[in-house]
């Protein structure tokens, strides 16, 4: 049976479904489309009605749809450190116009299925086919894939118009985040990362294109220092004499009050969303919170998103009213989990949690991304808070806040080969919440975006490690 | 009438038995030197049965623990991770341990224990460096057997620095030495602190306190145990059950499993 999809989400999904569609639609008509990081000011470009896309949220959709690994391949091919950030790969080979593809046979015009791909066929007693030959269950035709191989849109633009061209450019994979258009102009802030800075100033090289950029010095106290703040805005108002001078157009102040409007109404709906997180058991997992941070990052300045996010707000309390969760297990244990999932093994994550009943009831990312501001000034200081932008103590205490409220028992940290910077203070962290919260924390090697840097059974072995002591601490505090 | 549990700990370079009566006394254990994926598994539990005279009927209770504990879904009734029941291991040996250093094959661990429980723990990243893997690879270089570094690296008069974290790099740092003609005592000596060094980094995250127990294969090595002392600056307990110690703690997790069933 399908899965029930409440209408909230429902919702959540047309609002980034419609960022990607207008942004083809303004490239397809000539307008200008932008690149932009994911804590850049959205109220700036929502002044000038441009169209805007996040590589980030670009690079988590190509690693859940398993092409991370081939778009980091080509990035690396393109002399870009395997070291670097996996969603900044992804992006430069994008950008570079490298595109997963599906295997074309030019005689037929048909796709090249791999006979590996696929999950097993059931009969209609709903028990797996065993091939007779092999003594493998059989595939389902029906979820068979094409081989994917690397393309190239700009080797395609340039051969002659016949059959092949059409062809390979029918093959790029089909999904939203492999058809985002090619940018006109990026949009830098800083605050999410400073890998962002070299990764757009690449961009901006490669397709020769104006840098928009917004720089936010690392933040070694807990208070925004209001040099700190003149900083900053000044770049504000440089960011709108360049976006001015890009477009052509005034800045328009009511469109950008409108906009500011809506982000504060799309933040305040998505930490009410996050706060249901604090029901015991909770109304839904907290993986479910990665899947709607895509809203928060490509559309919180639109009022459709803050519509999506109130509509799912009523879809919760509704569920928490009846007792309805969409966690498809009975909720043991609840964890906080640090930083961000390793996309192309999302299922995988997912697993031995389900297993074990643990239940991922707080992430970072909601304070991260639940900032209200009532002027420009504030939205400075808000724009100036990041998750890598400021001091371990606002860290400790953003998480130490989210594990007492959301009454979490345990820590899952993700130690993600492709941000250093997040991980790098982890270890401190994790013993500062053994010793303030008295709970457990166990930490995994993986990546946000590229497969090669996780390990099933190391990570297996670290959460049954964790319920484990989770389990004995519990039992210690029940004496 | 007696209870007989049986705890198997499958890792990734030796297969090891425990056989307890009663969770007190131990009646039969068995070690085979090859781990997950092998005939290891099934060829422990065969020698641990023939040892005791037992069969598997006799076994209330048998729990699977390390690396390859998942392939044994059919042979035990449970599985646990292998930090709990080295946790358990260590604790029944040593009652009043706090800290246990794990190193095993492929793996690094430092478990904090109270009263008896782990309560928190650290493992290595996605590299050898520090493992038993790593001494292997610098025994086949060297020349010499894995179990003769201990002895030889007493014998040491000069420090000699290995440097690389990376366990090819380190390999490639010893070969070098050599080249020079550097006393392979120096070199292995300096091995050994190279272990203690990635291994102390480890356990300062989780904190160390005493009792510290080191198990698994690598605490037979006296030359990482005393470079680990000297890098942790605490006495470092050991037992001769040191590699059964894992398997030991299944034993125990199965006997209180048992335990726990015939209760409710």
């Amino acid at each position: 049976m399908a899965k029930e999809v409440s209408p909230g989400v429902l919702a959540l999904r047309k609002v980034v479904e419609d960022v990607y569609a207008d942004a083809r639609k303004a490239h397809a008509e000539g307008r200008l489309v932008g690149w932009s990081s994911s804590k850049f000011p959205c109220e700036l470009a929502a002044a000038f009605d441009l169209d805007v896309m996040y590589p980030e949220n670009q690079a988590a959709g190509i690693a859940a749809n398993r092409d991370g690994e081939i778009m980091c391949k080509a990035a690396e091919d393109l002399g870009f450190d395997n070291d670097i950030c996996g969603y900044a790969r992804i992006s430069l080979a994008y950008a570079a116009g490298k595109r997963a593809s599906r295997k074309v046979d030019f005689e037929t015009g048909e796709y090249v299925i791999n006979p590996a791909s696929g999950k097993p066929l059931k009969d209609e007693n709903g028990k797996v086919v065993i091939d007779p030959e092999t003594g493998k269950p059989k595939k389902d035709p029906k979820t068979m894939q094409p081989y994917t191989v690397l393309d190239d849109i700009y080797e395609i633009e340039a051969l002659p118009e016949g059959r092949e061209k059409e062809l390979r450019k029918a093959a790029i994979k089909p999904y939203r985040q492999m058809q985002m258009p090619q940018p006109d102009f990026v949009l830098c802030c800083n605050n999410i990362c400073n890998c962002m800075t070299k990764w757009y100033e690449n961009i901006a090289r490669m397709r020769n294109i104006p840098l928009i950029m917004i720089d936010i010095p690392y933040n070694n106290t807990v208070d925004v220092h209001d040099t700190n703040v003149a900083y900053v805005r000044a770049q504000f108002d440089h960011a709108i004499h360049q976006l001015e001078e890009l477009t052509g157009k005034k800045f328009d102040e009511k469109k950008f009050e409108e906009a500011c409007a809506n982000a504060n109404r799309t933040a305040s709906a998505w930490l009410r969303v996050c706060d249901y997180l604090q029901y015991k058991p909770a109304p839904y997992s907290g993986f479910d919170l990665f899947n709607h941070m895509a809203d928060v990052v490509t559309a919180r300045g639109r009022v459709a998103a803050a519509e999506a996010f109130e509509l799912l707000e009523k879809d919760l309390a509704e569920a928490v009213k009846v007792g309805k969760t969409t966690t498809p297990f009975p909720e043991q244990y609840r964890v906080m989990f640090e930083g961000i999932p390793c996309w192309p093994k999302l299922p995988n994550l997912f697993k031995p949690l389900k297993e074990h009943g643990v239940n991922v009831t707080a992430v970072v990312y909601a304070p991260a991304f639940g900032f209200v501001y009532n002027n420009m000034d504030e939205m400075v200081r808000a724009y100036y808070k990041a998750p890598n932008s400021v001091c371990i103590e606002q860290g400790v205490s953003w998480r130490e806040g989210i594990c007492r409220d959301n009454k979490v028992d345990g820590v899952l940290v993700h130690y993600n080969r492709s941000c250093k910077p997040w991980s790098g203070y982890m270890a401190e962290m994790q013993r500062r919440f053994t010793e303030d919260l008295g709970v457990p924390c166990a930490g995994f090697d993986g990546d946000q975006a590229d497969p090669r840097n996780f390990n099933e059974a190391q990570y297996e072995t670290r959460v049954q490690g964790l319920v484990e002591a989770m389990e004995a601490n519990k039992a210690a505090k029940e004496g | 009438m007696s209870i007989y549990t049986l705890g198997i700990d499958i890792g990734s370079t030796a297969s090891k038995c425990v056989m307890l009566c009663d969770g007190r006394e131990i009646v039969a254990k068995s070690l085979i030197a090859v781990g997950a994926g092998t005939s290891g598994p099934q060829r422990a539990i065969a020698q641990v049965l023939e040892e005791s005279g037992k069969s598997r009927e006799d076994m209330a209770f048998s729990l699977a623990t390390g690396y390859g504990r998942n392939s044994m879904r059919e042979l035990a009734d449970q599985q646990m991770s292998e930090l709990s029941c080295h946790a358990r291991g260590a604790s029944f040996l040593f009652p009043d341990v706090h800290t246990v250093v794990d190193i095993g094959g492929q793996d690094v661990k430092v478990l904090q224990i109270e009263n008896g429980v782990m309560t928190n723990f650290v493992m290595n990243d996605k590299c050898a460096a520090g493992t038993g893997r790593f001494l292997d690879v610098m025994a086949r270089v060297l020349e010499v057997k894995v179990e003769d570094l201990g002895t030889l690296g007493a014998q040491s008069t000069k420090n000699i620095s290995i440097s690389s974290t990376c366990t090819v790099f380190a390999e490639s740092e010893v070969i070098s030495q050599l080249s020079m003609d550097t006393d392979k005592r120096d070199i292995i000596n300096g091995i050994h602190h190279s272990v203690a060094s990635r291994v102390a980094g480890l356990a300062h995250r989780v904190g160390v306190r005493d009792k510290v127990v080191m198990t698994g294969g690598v605490a037979q090595n006296t030359g990482v145990v005393k470079a680990l002392e000297e890098e942790l600056g605490h006495i470092i307990y050991t037992s001769p059950l040191t590699q059964y110690n894992g398997a030991l703690g299944a034993a125990l997790f199965a006997y209180q499993k048992y335990q726990k069933e015939h209760r409710d």
